[in-house]
């Protein structure tokens, strides 16, 4: 191929220097405007930063881009006095326990549901299999009134577990789908040797779904941990105590400054930055599974 | 592997009917494996919905309340701030979808091409991984009206201080009734003739603000075939009489100065001198009028009001449209990279210009995905709720209004479950059409 290519190449009068340079040309254009719409997706978010790295009293008189002028303003004071002042570490550590719960659990009752679906027999299961995919059609707006006077009658509103639950059976049908899609791929024969050898289902479960499955399960996770973490009406309606409903509590204060606001809610966009960038190619992955395939 | 070895083995035992105790045991091993899911599935969706759908016959409190028939839904249909919410969704259907399918198909085509486009896809998609409610408060922030402190009206006060720089007297007030506004401007009631004067005083202009070079203020003495005046500071220390050129009051340089015939027809304009004399030669017979041009009194940009309640909603749609173009971008390039390249090629080598290939090929056989990234918004836009409670301040929130913040609203703040268990099944109705359309895909792939 390369010899081929080279082969052409050569005797091509276009590829002189000057075309060289006259087609970079042609394209200058474009890579500017690129250049320019990614710094333009870029601010909002640098803006943000910035804000929360200003003393209030600044950014209640000037706008953010004044840091570039004055670069010496930046202080992390926003940060450690939002530490400090109590409320938020206790949100962040619920915000966390909902969402490694709710990844958790969504992740083994999902694979459970969809190795049955896949690969076990009993009847009626594509019809079942069809019903839960069904599902995805609930928006949980459908649930929110029982589930708060049911989370009331038993005392568990406010708890990160009545969250996790929540999360977790609105995750469900989506997991279901694709784990099972997933894991009806996984070639037979290696299923059908353990059970000959006499494997019980909890170990072909265990020994071979599980990690012949990891590629799916990887997306699957990063998702449910984002979709989580990421909440706000859960939480709100059912008063859990996580960084979005801390947040918002503070919202009714933006007028009064940024210095609460700017760093917490930059503080909650790390985490799934950081989730995104780790595990990018899950993430897209798990995205054209869900849209396109 | 071991599995081929197996399955080529002849099943020694495999030819009688299975012994109905083990199929049951196998049944049994699957109702074992369904079980979690099937109790998650029925609590925290199945029971719900049923009971929702039966909650919205009935009143306002109570576990159920009393029976109100459709009553609850006439309610969502006459309450003005909820058929509000209906509007604005439709408004989210009809604008976000298209804007974000394009969107993401320009951008697609733009960076096929270009060697770093690994780093400008990633920009585009990072919203993706933020929260729709830290966007809220992000471009809350970029929104704010004040020029010096919003991102957002600080670059429309760039362009707009480019494109016409406010007047030089942008707060001045007429110092006597003798002149009037007039589409903006000033305008000297009295008529003039040729060889009048007129007197154009001012107030309200702060020392500061008077333009430089300004001197003492000189009353014409007219002159005939001409009609002369002055425009000035009709105020110095200690007051002065209004309408009359004293000493120590100064002349207004750089005023715009227009006369009207007598139809109100603008026939001549100049601008004041230093010491803020005009003149307009030539000047035939007639009766004429004197004013001061409205640009003039040009404000300065003072910035939109992004979060109030006439652009609340464009402001919600701009942001949410910067969160999902990285989206339809991702998905439309896997499409466009997936696309057979010989059929562009043998389009291109037809002849075709490169926007009729897009057009003729590209875009026809994105089709399917394009569709995809389409409905996907549509669901997703129906459902839309935690950014527009971020963004737009409690204050605009009922004319931000959308069906899923009604329904919280109604149920979680005026506790009527009856009307909101009414907008959720609503909502759900809405769904269910689009929706079905995916999952009819899904089993299609599946």
């Amino acid at each position: 191929m390369a010899a081929v290519a080279e082969t052409v190449r050569v005797p091509t009068p276009q590829d002189t220097v000057a075309a060289r340079i006259l087609r970079a040309l042609a394209r200058t254009p474009l890579q500017i405007l690129l250049v320019v719409i990614g710094l333009l997706w870029l601010v909002p978010t640098v803006g943000l930063f910035i804000t929360s790295i200003l003393p209030g009293t600044e950014t209640s008189t000037a706008g953010w881009w004044k840091i570039f002028s004055h670069p010496s303003l930046a202080t992390f004071a926003n940060y450690s006095a939002l530490f400090h002042a109590g409320g938020l570490t206790a949100a962040l550590e619920t915000t966390a326990i909902v969402a490694v719960g709710n990844t958790l659990l969504v992740v083994i009752v999902a694979a459970l549901a969809g190795y049955a679906f896949a690969w076990l027999d009993f009847p009626g299961r594509d019809w079942i299999f069809i019903c839960v995919i069904g599902l995805l059609v609930v928006p949980l707006q459908m649930a929110l009134i029982p589930m708060f006077k049911l989370y009331d009658t038993f005392g568990i509103g406010g708890t990160a577990l009545s969250a996790i639950l929540f999360h977790a059976a609105f995750g469900l049908p989506f997991a279901v789908f694709l784990l099972r899609n997933f894991f009806i791929g996984i070639p037979k024969d290696i299923l059908e040797s353990a059970r000959i050898d006499g494997a019980s289902e909890i170990w072909i479960f265990v020994r071979l779904i599980l990690p012949l499955g990891l590629p799916a399960i990887a997306s699957l996770s990063i998702f449910q941990f984002l979709w989580t973490w990421n909440d706000l009406i859960v939480s709100l309606t059912f008063s859990v105590n996580t960084l979005n409903l801390f947040i918002f509590s503070q919202l009714r204060q933006f007028t009064q400054g940024t210095t609460v606001i700017a760093p917490a809610t930059f503080l909650s966009l790390v985490i799934p930055l950081v989730v995104f960038f780790a595990f990018q190619r899950y993430f897209v992955q798990g995205l054209l599974a869900g849209s396109v395939k | 592997m071991s599995g081929q070895s197996i399955t080529a083995e002849p099943p020694p035992a495999a030819a009688p009917p299975e012994p109905t105790g083990e199929a049951r045991s196998r049944h049994l091993t699957g109702g074992l494996f369904l079980l979690p899911a099937a109790i998650l599935l029925g609590v925290w969706l199945v029971y719900p919905t049923v009971y929702t759908i039966v909650r919205s016959f009935f009143g306002q409190s109570g576990y159920l309340g009393t029976w109100v028939g459709i009553d609850n839904y006439k309610t969502l249909f006459t309450t003005s701030t909820l058929v509000t919410a209906i509007k604005n969704n439709a408004i989210w259907v009809g604008v976000v979808p298209a804007f974000v399918t394009a969107l993401g198909l320009i951008f697609a085509v733009l960076t096929e091409r270009v060697r770093w486009v690994v780093a400008f896809r990633t920009v585009v998609f990072l919203p993706m991984a933020i929260s729709a409610f830290a966007t809220g408060i992000t471009w809350r922030l970029m929104y704010q009206q004040d020029p010096n402190l919003g991102a957002i009206n600080a670059l429309g006060r760039a362009v707009s201080s480019a494109v016409s720089s406010p007047g030089v007297l942008s707060n001045a007030l007429p110092s006597t009734t003798a002149l009037q506004t007039h589409g903006g401007g000033l305008l000297l009631k009295t008529p003039l003739h040729p060889g009048g004067v007129a007197l154009l005083g001012l107030t309200g202009i702060a020392p500061t603000d008077v333009p430089q070079g300004a001197r003492q203020a000189v009353k014409p003495a007219g002159k005939s075939g001409a009609i002369e005046g002055v425009v000035w500071r009709d105020f110095k220390p200690g007051g002065g009489k209004p309408g009359v050129v004293e000493h120590g009051e100064l002349g207004l340089p750089g005023v715009t100065i227009e006369l009207r015939d007598s139809s109100g027809k603008v026939v001549q304009t100049t601008k004041s001198d230093p010491n803020g004399s005009f003149s307009f030669k030539g000047v035939s017979s007639g009766s004429y009028q004197a004013g001061i041009g409205a640009q003039t009194f040009a404000k300065p940009f003072g910035g939109y009001s992004w979060l109030g309640p006439s652009l609340i909603t464009p402001a919600l749609l701009i942001a949410y449209i910067w969160i999902w173009a990285g989206f339809a971008l991702v998905v439309i390039a896997s499409g466009l990279a997936a696309m057979p390249r010989e059929v562009l090629e043998a389009a291109r080598t037809d002849g075709a210009t490169e926007f009729q290939v897009f057009r003729r090929v590209t875009v026809p056989l994105l089709a399917p995905v394009l569709s995809v990234v389409f409905i996907t918004m549509v669901i997703n836009v129906l459902k839309v709720f935690d950014i527009v409670i971020a963004l737009a301040p409690e204050s605009t929130q009922s004319n931000a209004n959308v069906i899923a913040l009604a329904m919280w609203r109604t149920a979680f703040s005026g506790f009527d479950f009856g009307t909101g268990s009414a907008i959720a099944v609503f909502l759900f109705l809405l769904v269910i059409p689009v929706l079905a359309l995916n999952i009819r895909r899904f089993r299609r792939e599946a």
